[in-house]
């Protein structure tokens, strides 16, 4: 069929034709609450997703800012990290349950396809669970190490938390990306035969995503962090702390936001070319087009985006880096193996929007320093920065619903229905409805406890003799 | 054969992650019993704080061990694991919601002090202690007593594990975790020099240790009227019986170690004792994954995969246990909890007579 050759590719590797997986535990005889089993997925995947950010992202600037203590000396720096790492070890703790029950629904929720699958791409979970267990490990010993360990040794064990947040991560894309672009198995009479689950980890959507998150990890976690402080400017409660602290988070964020940008052009091409449905879905582009138009808004109904704002050739541009290039549109599918249009769309554009502003900012933030060396002094910069923690945690869920919201209907990419791999299992609302009050409970105690935390003197995470240094050289001395 | 044998191993392997799970993690979920019924704050202030250096630094690596089973069940016995986890998503869900709550209080309480939500976050860590291994005891007991077909959901969602096994093995589990966890604590405050706290724990250790094998030997009456495959596979098998007896062993030499003060022997022994049981119920079963359904061979994944598991498993135990045997050594040495600002030092927890070191007046 037409769509391996369009695809190119990846699909090749399963043969010439689409091929479906017969649900090896016979199927589920009807199940009402299909979209309450995929709602309660995305809730959990969208609450852990947060706190990953914490486990991922985070730990590096913790890092800078301990490194920056052992150069400089200056307990400032030290008071930071030992405060960031307190926050860093909460939200690691919410995200190991929130983890967990993320692995528990794949099971409960998809068992056809864990059924399948498992043990396909089950191996990268194990490598995970590995690395998640170390992580665990270290990052006790790092919290609980301040000012018991040795200083070089305590630097030493938040090493591992950088590396094993890096490669965790990276074995669970490893599975998003086997469901975005199967590879590893052969499909023979509707079951999975030649399992190669090396393959299978390496699959060709896993490089991009990876990176894509992990430097939307640091970002977020730096600008949720910048976000506080720029409360704190903001009514005026300003000193050397919060600057400095400000100050690093930032640079972090506005650094990391131009690479992003690049990551994000080659995410683009990738499903271009692997998944061209759902960069349809995402632009709303419902026939194969040569210089496509890049499409903001609208609403697409009966096979066509309405009342969108065009910009001409873009979406070829970005696409293939050819204002005349191709780019296949929706109807290369019949409908039924289509994405939900809307919601794919809306999110890419709420992505890229912000995304686009995050990097405005950071031209902003950097020609100050470039220019001036010093903070910018505006009010409307704050602002900026103060609704940037939020507004990357929705870039966060945006990118995740166009990931995953444009693969359907496929809960493996052309390989098995979503529809398929469900559960037979009756009260699936119900499961919905508890856990989400469950999460939210989660969610108001975890802010209350950051809160609790950090309206704690940054003084008090100095020991005594490091206060004698501290009043020496004004930890927090007013200096705006 | 190779495929077989491999799957033999990881069939092992997965049943000494949940002893490692039930005599690491278990005893953590025993440490809220203990906390629950430590008495009121002023009287159960030293006995909670004990409780909470012992635990503190260790729960999430300990928690890692359930993570492990899962991944490995999922991996190497996927249709096992579908059809368990479906059939059996009512008490699942209810675990997982327990270790949420589990999570969220440990998460939260060392950082806010004020003493009615200390006392609710209490509260809810203790529920969620027994919620837990109660639910995942009884996941265990639906399994070990057939109540758990191959398919889709295809068990009965409520009878296949509310069974009088279900809950003998719900209700052991839960025991079993108390009892641990008072020997363990016990011996943390006699390495610590905590004489008036050793002695309270390990008397409640005694009293623990009495009513967890009291309670095991007067179920297995239930064991007998409500699954007596089981039983007999249990008790008429060499295999197992020998692991009871090693049970029975390992408990009275408990008891023994607890009253003379070896608290260290106790330590080892007592988790020795839960191990075994453990190792009876599967050695019972073998070589069912699902009793009377499907079998350990049957369940297998490809030779590739389970080969791959199983050098995954070694690479991952060379990164993993330099770091877990440095953060044991920490632990066990007090290292990491010295002149430690947790909760219970802190003033408003301490009440007017604590006040911590770094606090300004």
């Amino acid at each position: 069929m037409a769509l391996s050759e369009l695809a190119g590719g990846s699909l090749a590797q399963l043969g010439e034709a689409v091929l479906t997986v017969t649900p090896p535990l016979g199927g589920a005889d009807e199940q009402p609450d299909f979209v309450e089993a995929r709602s309660l997925q995305g809730l959990s995947l969208g609450f852990h997703i947060v706190t990953v950010c914490f486990a991922v992202g985070f730990p590096l600037i913790v890092m800078t800012a301990h490194g920056m203590w052992l150069k400089t000396g200056d307990p400032l720096y030290k008071a930071i990290a030992k405060r960031w790492s307190k926050i860093m070890l909460v939200l690691f703790s919410v995200g190991a349950v929130s983890g967990t029950i993320l692995s528990f629904e794949l099971g409960m929720l998809w068992p056809e396809w864990m059924a399948a699958f498992g043990d396909v791409f089950g191996l990268a979970f194990a490598f995970e669970g590995f690395s998640f267990f170390t992580e665990a490990i270290f990052i006790a010993i790092y919290v609980y190490g301040w000012d018991r360990l040795n200083k070089r040794t305590h630097f030493l064990t938040g090493i591992p938390i950088l590396i094993t947040g890096a490669v965790g991560s990276l074995f669970i894309i490893s599975v998003n990306g086997f469901m975005q672009d199967p590879t590893g198995f052969d499909v023979v009479n509707g079951e999975v035969v030649n399992v190669n689950p090396w393959e299978a980890m390496t699959a060709g959507a896993l490089w991009h995503t990876y990176v894509h998150m992990y430097l939307a990890g640091i970002i977020t976690a730096a600008l949720i962090v910048a976000s506080v402080y720029s409360w704190s400017w903001l009514r005026g409660r300003w000193d050397r702390y919060k600057r400095v602290a400000f100050t690093l988070c930032v640079t972090v964020a506005a650094l990391t936001v131009p690479v992003q940008l690049l990551v994000g052009d080659w995410a683009a091409r990738y499903l271009a070319d692997n998944q061209p449905v759902k960069l349809a879905a995402a632009e709303g582009l419902a026939d194969t087009e040569e210089g496509a138009a890049f499409s903001l808004f609208g609403w697409y109904s009966d096979g066509e985006l309405h009342g969108a704002i065009e910009i001409p050739y873009l979406l070829s541009l970005l696409a293939t880096h050819d204002p005349n290039g191709e780019v296949i549109g929706l109807n290369s599918v019949p409908v039924e193996d289509q994405p939900p249009v809307n919601v794919v769309h809306y999110a890419w554009d709420a992505m890229i929007g912000i995304g686009s502003f995050f990097a405005l900012m950071a031209v902003v933030y950097l020609f100050y320093q470039w220019r001036y060396r010093r903070l910018p002094g505006n009010k409307w910069f704050y602002l900026g920065t103060l609704i940037s923690g939020p507004l990357a945690v929705v870039a966060v869920w945006s990118g995740w619903i166009v990931t995953e919201v444009g693969r359907q209907p496929w809960i493996v990419y052309n390989v098995m229905r979503s529809e398929d791999a469900v559960t037979g299992a009756s009260g699936v609302a119900v499961a919905l409805y508890v856990l989400l009050a469950v999460y939210l409970l989660l969610a108001a105690g975890t802010v209350w406890a950051l809160r609790v935390l950090c309206r704690k003197p940054i003084e008090e995470e100095l020991r005594i003799d490091d206060e004698r240094e501290a009043v020496r050289v004004g930890v927090t001395g007013v200096n705006r | 054969m190779a495929q077989e044998a491999l799957a033999d191993i990881i069939a092992i392997v997965m049943v000494v992650g949940i002893a490692a799970y039930a005599t690491t993690a278990g005893a953590d979920f025993g440490i809220g019993f203990w906390d629950l019924t430590a008495g009121g704050r002023e009287k159960g202030f030293a006995l909670r704080s004990r409780l909470e250096r012992s635990i503190g630094l260790v729960w999430e690596a300990n928690h890692v061990w359930l993570v492990f089973v899962l991944v490995v069940c999922w991996t190497c016995f996927s249709i096992a694991y579908s059809s368990i986890v479906s059939t059996l998503w009512i008490p699942f869900l209810i675990a997982s919601i327990g270790i949420i709550f589990r999570g969220a209080a440990f998460a939260f309480r060392g950082e806010i002090t004020s003493p009615r939500a200390q006392q609710v976050l209490g509260g809810l860590f203790a529920l969620s202690s027994i919620l837990t291994p109660f639910f995942l005891g009884a996941m265990l007991g639906g399994v070990a007593s057939g109540r758990v077909p191959v398919g889709n959901a295809a068990g009965d969602p409520w009878s296949s594990w509310a069974n009088p096994t279900g809950v003998y093995f719900g209700v052991i589990a839960v025991v079993t975790g108390i009892y641990l966890a008072a020997i363990y604590t016990a011996a943390d405050a006699q390495s610590a020099g905590e004489k008036d706290l050793e002695e309270q724990l390990r008397r409640r250790a005694i009293a623990a240790g009495v009513a967890a094998g009291v309670f095991a030997a007067a179920g297995l009456g239930i064991l007998y009227a409500d699954s007596r495959e089981l039983f007999d596979d249990m008790f008429s098998k060499p295999a197992p019986l020998v692991f009871v007896a090693v049970t029975v062993a390992a408990g009275l030499v408990t008891l023994w170690a607890v009253s003379r003060r070896h608290l260290g022997i106790a330590r080892l022994t007592s988790a020795a004792a839960v191990v075994t049981v453990i190792f009876a119920w599967a050695a019972g079963q073998w070589p069912y994954l699902l009793p009377g359904e499907l079998t350990i061979a049957d369940a297998a994944a490809s030779t590739a995969m389970l080969a791959s598991v199983i050098i995954a498993a070694g690479i991952g135990l060379i990164v993993l246990v330099p770091g877990l045997s440095y953060l044991y050594r920490l632990q066990l040495s007090g290292k990491l909890s010295k002149g430690h600002m947790e909760l219970a030092q802190r003033p408003s927890v301490a009440g007017p007579r604590g006040r911590t070191p770094g606090e300004r007046a």
